[in-house]
């Protein structure tokens, strides 16, 4: 209500003929402004309006619903990921019965670098593509410190940052002077264990070729990662100026014979440099592709893998592995999906029919008798 | 009225109190002499405004400022108020913490931003409302006036007039400041006015001059001449009431509120007048009332000012844990993890956004918006459409649980409207249909056509023909009754062009019996001292006016005897039917009894009524009495006393005539209102200046009070003990429990009995009313009753409190806030209300409206505003504590589950549209509904949709979708491989993953919360999370990667990440577990523990299938017996004044010629 005293009211007055002695003044406004709201929907709040309520016929049909498609969903998962063939070995070499065992306390710059070799069995064979991953566990690429840790703008080819590394790189920015290219932490701690596979058969051990472009992602690879532009291709002429990450034997232009993968755009480096998410990972390493249709890209049989040990993860308790797997529509072996996906059904469904056992004995109950109209 | 100046010059009380103006010293026409008095009272001046009100340094200067800034103060003052609100306080802590790079996880620009844009949006709403405060401020300031300056009457604007000026009024003029009333062109320099701003009341009150400035007229010489002395008491807010002395010539003349015209009232009737302005600008008593206004928050302002301290401490607590496991984690494992620096420091700085103020703020600006726009809160009348002038107090309208109203112009009109009457046994007024049925009235109803008579008041309406077929047939009665109505009275005729009468009515109850008598065919036309000129059915009349026997309290009832043109001596009568009732002949006793059920049935529609007798009188009795009767007016002492004994000799076995019943005109749909607002379980507490009849008669009639309450308690003790002992009788009444040591509250009260906290509410046994007069509740407000006053108060369905003063009203209102805590509303239209009110939050035509702006957008308000914090607490929870569960993954070390701009964008952006769209369109029901069922209302006042509680469920929700909104996509991709064969579990492929679930998963939980999809929600919903796609695919695009390399490091993860099939099965895994548990968990509740709304609701949905019924307009029939009370003027009659003839104008034009004093002897009187 019109309460306290407002100039604003003063100013505008109160209308005419409210005295007893006004009626003369009133009506003759003529085409006044009037101040009447306008009639809108909107204004009036009155927007035609779609009004769902949760009662037990939307209620109960959503659970059974969900139910009856997340167990078929889970299944279907289920069933891929069971397919998928997976092998993994840890090579870290804790138990002293591993050949791996010898390099467990290897350093950055062991010459000459461990090598171990590690026998395995695969008890079915591998039919289609085979991937190759190396996993590394308890390694923190997630830390804070350790994702910042990087100047994109000199990964991508940027011809100052490469000689001026950005502040995020400290202490891997520079060394006696000279600015690190690739800096940081991460491509600092660059994974370079070099890993070998062999079928053995009859004794005889046949190397299966590891084809190792087309590991990263496309956009990486062609926009993300660029080697710094000048004159010429000669990428140590392009690096000049800028000196090898710390642990690193060899500089950023020297880690393939090929100039499509050298440099920055190596695939190793930028599979790398895509930082995991969790401190358990996997990153991929080498494709073994299918020659024929006749022939598995794995029989069964005995393999061996050769692992040239350079890349300790003892000190902090971590572990190293190798994976083999095939692929399905939904990547890569995860029973958890499938699983997942199977129980929150079950329990969606069964759900449905406690509620619809409620509903049943309690629906009826509420009335609202009590309250008045 | 003559002024006894100098027995009352003593009387000047001054106050003295040290340090404070206590006595205002001022001459008239001497700038020089009052300005060296100015330093001591303005700088107390400023103190008196309270702290939001700076003036300016000049003091005695007219001009009013009510803005709070100035253009280089705005800065400062603006930010610094803002940073009050905890929110604002503690996003610049973390401002400041984000600052330093060893702490930060987050860009500066994730917190800068959204503050930012608050603090403008807060600032900008500030300086518009300032600019406006500006804008009206000026107007009034600049404002012409006539100022006397030399002897000249100049043009000044208002704020440049001084104290001591003299101005000039004209007719329909605002009064420019508090004025002393020198002289004005009326008759014994009466001045009319209006002053329905000060107090509502719409009919006109009488000023009148001191005779001996009276005299100084319209003369320039002599007003400038003037040089009088005023001293009077420092500036104060009492209305009512001023003390001061005129020193004139060396005489000293006492002046009180009479002479005073006080700014804020209008002149009306008055050609000009003469004042010198005694309290000026802030000084006036209408700044003083409407001086503090109070900063008003809300309850959900204060809870979450709680609330932002607890988000506070839980997030320390937080990072507390983060920074334990990162030390720990630190030594045990970052010691041996080489790659890294071995220094380590973390703090989370969770990312809860400022936003959630600046919503709120967003929210209530278009609720008041609503308001605003409201067509059924627009009053065509008056062009007045409500409005809602504070922003920040919406969602407190669905929380009332106690209004205090004002009565006069609140829910009266202070229209009087004659009714109904009953003359010699016959009844008229209600009007029948063929078969004998009665028949409502409604507009369609024919109006009785007054057409014949030409002097009839066109507003007038009256619907029962018979009355006027009976006076057409010269029914004598009826004859007698109108003119009876059209002579014994104190109104003024005012004929400014002929046939235009208007009538000025000291109370509008008489203006409506006269106004009654001039349709009916008994037009009273003019009156001199000593005649009234009456045109009865087209035939002037002159009656010659010989006594004025006048109305006060006691005697309840006026007599006025004349002589007709015929020569007959008549006493006509009029008065309270209890006393005119012991004064009838005994030969009326069966017309007595057929008039005593008309009575009953007036009364029972809330009519007022009145018993009109008359008495042929002796010439020889007469002629002794009105010699007896000159004695006794001119004896110098006990006048009063044997001027009543005198009256009460004449006034008896009276002929009685009939009855009237006069309508106070309710506003309309009040007792509706009432009812809706009772069911909703407003307590209303009426406070009134009215009497006790008065008050209680309006009760009854807007059904605040009704025959079926258990009992009206009547408190009217006139000591301490004697009220605190009615007070426990009623307390007893209806709880008696409340008396034995066992009852919850006396052992609550006990246990704190030094400082007794909230009380609970307490439940009476019935339906009680509570009417509390005046000074009573001055014994009930000390101390030791209050508690008392409190909770017999409290039980009680209505409280009506009589006679009560301004600051009574605001002790009331204190009292209850203070026990209670409730949410309060003050209505009231007066200034005599502002002390209850503090500050002026919505504005509104119609007391009706009240029920929709509490009902329907004071409830929406709070719903929404409730809905709005639950999801916005939610969704902040669910987003923040995924770092948390990240923490444990990460080595503690803070790094964000998400990209740094969509932490930005999250509640900027992607998550803003949808909540306000809820938050601004969301009804549970529609506004019929609302109406209808006004047990919607009371979840909100005992707050049940936002408290703590709802908090720690927000909460815990929060928590629970957190962990499935981490943990998912962690299974999903825990040692997996994208179905190329690479690998998926990169951290930016995670961060994009965890949130998608995390914005889809939101988004369909506003979507759940929203009851009422208009297409704004639906464009807002779908539109959120299209613009998330669309801009998360732009940032992770390859060319805002090559434009900036640094900010845009996510590049081609959208492409990479969201064409994988687990991706989407995570994340419909992730919604359907985070919703489907809220959907169970809402429909087992609904099923198994419905609350009284969703009782409602469901009552609703099934109505729904019918239409809604019309809403009921059935005229509310009262039962009641009640006799309503003689329900006349308060004051004193304008008897004397009439007698005396010096209200008479002299220049009227119907009223004969000379001039009309007291002292003058030659009456001619001439009709037309």
């Amino acid at each position: 209500m019109a309460v306290n005293y407002s100039a604003k009211e003063e100013a505008d007055g109160h209308p005419a003929g409210a005295g007893p002695g006004g009626g003369a003044a009133a009506g003759g406004g003529g085409a006044v402004k009037t101040r009447k709201p306008d009639n809108t929907a909107f204004k009036q709040q009155r927007l035609p309006a779609w009004q769902p309520i949760l009662t037990a016929g939307t209620v109960l049909p959503a659970f059974f619903i969900i139910g009856l498609i997340f167990i078929p969903i889970g299944i279907g998962i289920f069933v891929t990921s069971n397919n998928i063939r997976e092998y993994e070995i840890d090579y870290t070499g804790i138990e002293p019965s591993s050949p791996c065992n010898k390099c467990l306390n290897v350093s950055w710059d062991s010459t000459p670098p461990c090598t171990c070799t590690i026998n395995f069995t695969l008890e079915h064979s591998f039919e289609s593509n085979v991937f190759m991953y190396y996993g590394l566990s308890n390694f923190y690429q997630n830390h804070r410190r350790y994702v910042k840790s990087r100047d994109d703008s000199q990964l991508n080819g940027d011809n100052s940052s490469l000689l001026n590394p950005s502040k995020e790189c400290e202490p891997y920015r520079t060394n006696e002077d000279k600015p690190i290219a690739p800096c940081g932490a991460i491509a600092n701690s660059m994974f370079n264990d070099t890993l070998e596979l062999y079928h053995i058969e009859n004794d005889t051990r046949t190397a299966i070729t590891l084809i190792k472009k087309g590991i990263a992602w496309w956009t990486d690879k062609n926009v993300k990662f660029r080697n710094p532009t000048g004159d010429g291709n000669n990428l140590t002429a392009l690096f000049q100026g800028t000196t090898k990450p710390v642990n690193w034997p060899k500089p950023v232009y020297m880690l393939d014979s090929e100039p499509d993968n050298n440099g920055f755009i190596n695939e190793d480096f930028i599979v790398w440099m895509r930082t995991a998410a969790l401190p358990t990972f996997r990153k991929l390493y080498r494709l073994i592709e299918r020659k024929s249709n006749l022939q598995p890209t794995l029989q069964a049989g005995k393999y061996s893998l050769d692992i040239t040990y350079n890349y300790p993860v003892h000190s902090f308790d971590g572990r190293k592995r190798m994976i083999l797997s095939t692929i399905s529509w939904m990547g890569g072996k995860n029973p958890f999906l499938g699983i997942a996906y199977i129980t929150v059904g079950s329990i969606c469904f069964f759900l449905g029919v406690v509620l619809l056992i409620i509903h049943h004995k309690y629906g009826n109950r509420n009335t609202s008798a009590d309250i008045p109209n | 009225m003559e002024q006894d100046m100098d027995s009352e010059q003593g009387q000047l009380n001054v106050n003295s109190c040290p340090g404070e103006e206590e006595e205002r010293h001022l001459q008239a026409n001497n700038r020089d002499f009052n300005l060296q008095f100015e330093y001591a009272a303005w700088m107390k001046g400023t103190e008196l405004l309270g702290e939001n009100r700076e003036v300016g340094t000049y003091s005695r200067s007219n001009s009013i400022k009510t803005s709070k800034y100035n253009f280089f103060t705005f800065l400062p003052l603006n930010l610094f108020e803002q940073f009050q609100r905890i929110a604002n306080a503690y996003f610049l802590f973390l401002l400041i913490l984000q600052l330093i790079p060893q702490i930060s996880s987050l860009a500066w620009f994730t917190t800068v931003v959204p503050l930012v844009l608050v603090l403008a949006v807060s600032g900008v709403k500030d300086a518009i409302d300032d600019f406006n405060r500006h804008k009206s401020d000026n107007h009034v300031n600049n404002r012409p006036v006539q100022v006397l300056i030399n002897g000249m009457l100049k043009d000044e604007k208002w704020m440049n007039i001084q104290v001591g000026d003299i101005i000039k009024l004209e007719n329909n003029n605002f009064v420019t400041a508090d004025l002393l009333l020198l002289s004005s062109s009326e008759p014994h320099s009466l001045v009319y006015i209006e002053t329905a701003e000060l107090d509502g009341e719409t009919n006109l009150k009488v000023k009148q001059a001191l005779t001996v400035t009276a005299e100084l007229g319209e003369d320039l010489q002599k007003l400038t001449d003037f040089n009088g002395e005023v001293k009077c008491e420092a500036p104060n807010n009492k209305l009512d009431k001023f003390t001061g002395t005129l020193a004139l010539r060396g005489e000293k003349y006492a002046l009180d509120n009479e002479k005073m015209l006080l700014r804020g009232c209008t002149i009306r009737n008055t050609e000009w007048c003469f004042g010198l302005v005694i309290y000026a600008g802030p000084d006036t008593k209408l700044m003083q009332n409407s001086g503090k206004t109070t900063f008003k928050r809300t309850s959900i302002d204060r809870l979450m000012n709680v609330l932002v301290l607890m988000i506070f401490a839980f997030l320390a607590l937080m990072c507390l844990i983060l920074a334990i496991g990162n030390g720990i984690w630190e030594s045990d494992k970052g010691y041996n993890f080489q790659v890294y620096l071995p220094w380590a420091e973390s703090v989370t700085s969770a990312p809860l956004s400022a936003f959630l103020m600046f919503c709120v703020e967003i929210i209530r600006l278009g609720n008041s918006f609503y308001i605003d726009w409201d067509r059924k809160m627009y009053y065509p009348l008056n062009d007045t459409p409500a409005q809602a002038r504070t922003t920040t107090l919406n969602e407190e309208l669905g929380q009332i649980k106690y209004i205090f109203s004002d009565k006069t112009g609140t829910l009266t009109q202070n229209i009087m409207c004659f009714n109904k009457c009953s003359i010699n046994g016959k009844s008229y007024g209600d009007v029948y249909d063929k078969s004998g049925q009665r028949i409502e009235i409604n507009e369609s109803t024919e109006k009785v056509d007054f057409s014949y008579n030409q002097l009839a008041d066109p507003k007038f309406a009256f619907y029962d023909h018979s009355l006027v077929e009976a006076v057409k047939l010269n029914d004598i009665p009826t004859h007698k009754f109108f003119r009876l109505l059209s002579l014994c009275h104190t109104v003024m005729p005012e004929e400014k062009k002929e046939g235009n009468l208007v009538y000025q009515a000291q109370s509008p109850d008489e203006g409506a019996l006269v106004t009654a008598a001039r349709n009916f065919g008994f037009v009273f036309r003019a009156r001199t001292p000593e005649t009234i000129t009456v045109v009865e059915m087209g035939e002037t009349k002159i009656y010659k006016l010989l006594a004025i026997l006048d109305f006060n309290n006691v005697r309840k009832r006026m007599s006025v005897i004349v002589r007709s043109p015929e020569g007959d001596l008549t006493l006509y009568c009029k008065g309270a039917d209890t006393i005119l009732y012991e004064l009838l002949h005994p030969s009326c006793e069966s017309l007595k009894e057929e008039t005593t059920e008309h009575l009953n049935e007036f009364a029972g529609e809330g009519l007022r009524t009145l018993v009109v007798a008359y008495k042929n009188l002796d010439e020889e009795y007469f002629q002794d009495w009105i010699k007896r009767h000159h004695e006794a007016s001119t004896a110098l002492e006990g006048r009063e006393d044997k001027l009543s004994e005198i009256y009460e000799e004449i006034e008896k076995d009276l002929m009685l005539l009939g009855a009237t019943a006069i309508e106070d005109k309710l506003q309309d749909g009040v007792p509706q209102t009432i009812e809706t607002l009772a069911k909703a379980s407003i307590k209303i507490w009426v406070l009134t200046g009215d009497k006790q009849e008065t008050a209680m008669n309006i009760g009854y009639s807007c059904n605040l009070l009704y025959d079926d309450m258990a009992d009206v308690f009547v408190i009217e003790g006139s000591t301490s003990d004697e009220v605190l002992n009615e007070l426990r009788n009623a307390r007893k009444k209806m709880k008696p429990d409340s008396f034995l040591d066992s009852d919850e509250i006396n052992i609550q009260i006990e246990k704190s009995s030094k400082n007794p906290k909230v009380l609970p509410d307490e439940q009476a046994n019935g339906v009680y009313g509570l009417v509390i007069n005046g000074h009573s509740l001055a014994y009930a407000l000390e101390g030791n009753l209050e508690l008392e006053l409190v909770r017999t108060a409290c039980m009680c369905k209505v409280v009506i409190c009589c006679r009560v003063t301004p600051l009574q009203k605001a002790q009331v209102v204190e009292l209850v806030k203070k026990y209670k805590k409730a949410v309060t509303l003050a209505i009231g239209d007066g200034a005599n209300d502002v002390s209850m009110i503090k500050s002026d939050d919505f504005s509104f035509a119609q007391f009706r409206y009240l029920q929709r702006l509490l009902l329907v957008h004071g409830r929406w308000s709070y719903i929404r505003m409730c809905k709005f914090l639950k999801y916005f607490f939610y969704k902040n929870f669910a987003f923040t504590l995924v770092h948390f569960w990240y923490g444990f993954f990460s080595g503690f070390s803070a790094q964000t589950v998400y990209d740094q701009w969509f932490i930005t964008l999250y509640n900027l952006v992607y998550t803003s549209l949808p909540v306000l769209g809820m938050s601004l369109f969301d009804q549970d029901v529609d506004d019929r509904w609302s109406l209808l069922f006004p047990q919607l209302y009371v979840p909100g006042q005992q707050n049940l949709y936002f408290n703590k509680t709802v908090f720690i469920k927000c909460m815990l929700q929060g928590i629970y979708s957190s962990l499935i909104l981490f943990f998912i996509p962690y299974g999903a991709m825990y040692n997996t491989m994208r179905s190329d064969g690479k690998a998926i579990a990169d951290y930016q492929s995670f961060a994009l993953m965890a949130q998608t679930c995390l914005l889809i998963v939101v988004s369909v939980q506003i979507g759940l919360d929203t009851a009422y999809w208009t297409v704004v929600n639906q464009f807002f919903i779908w539109g959120s999370l299209s613009v998330y796609f669309a801009i998360t695919f732009t940032m992770y695009s390859d060319g805002m990667y090559l434009i900036l390399t640094a900010s845009f490091p996510f590049v081609g993860t959208a492409r990479n990440t969201l064409s994988q099939p687990n991706v989407w099965l995570a994340i419909f895994l992730s919604i359907a577990l985070c919703v489907l548990p809220v959907v169970g968990f809402r429909f087992l509740k609904t099923l198994l523990r419905p609350t009284a709304s969703d009782k409602v609701l469901l009552k609703i949905k099934e109505a729904k299938k019918r239409p809604p019924p019309p809403s009921p307009k059935r005229r509310l029939r009262r039962t009641s017996t009640r006799r309503s009370g003689y329900a006349f003027s308060h004051q004193h009659g304008f008897g004397a004044l009439i007698m005396s003839g010096r209200n008479m104008r002299p220049k009227s034009p119907f009223a004969t010629t000379g001039t009309f004093s007291p002292n003058s002897d030659k009456h001619k009187h001439k009709g037309l």
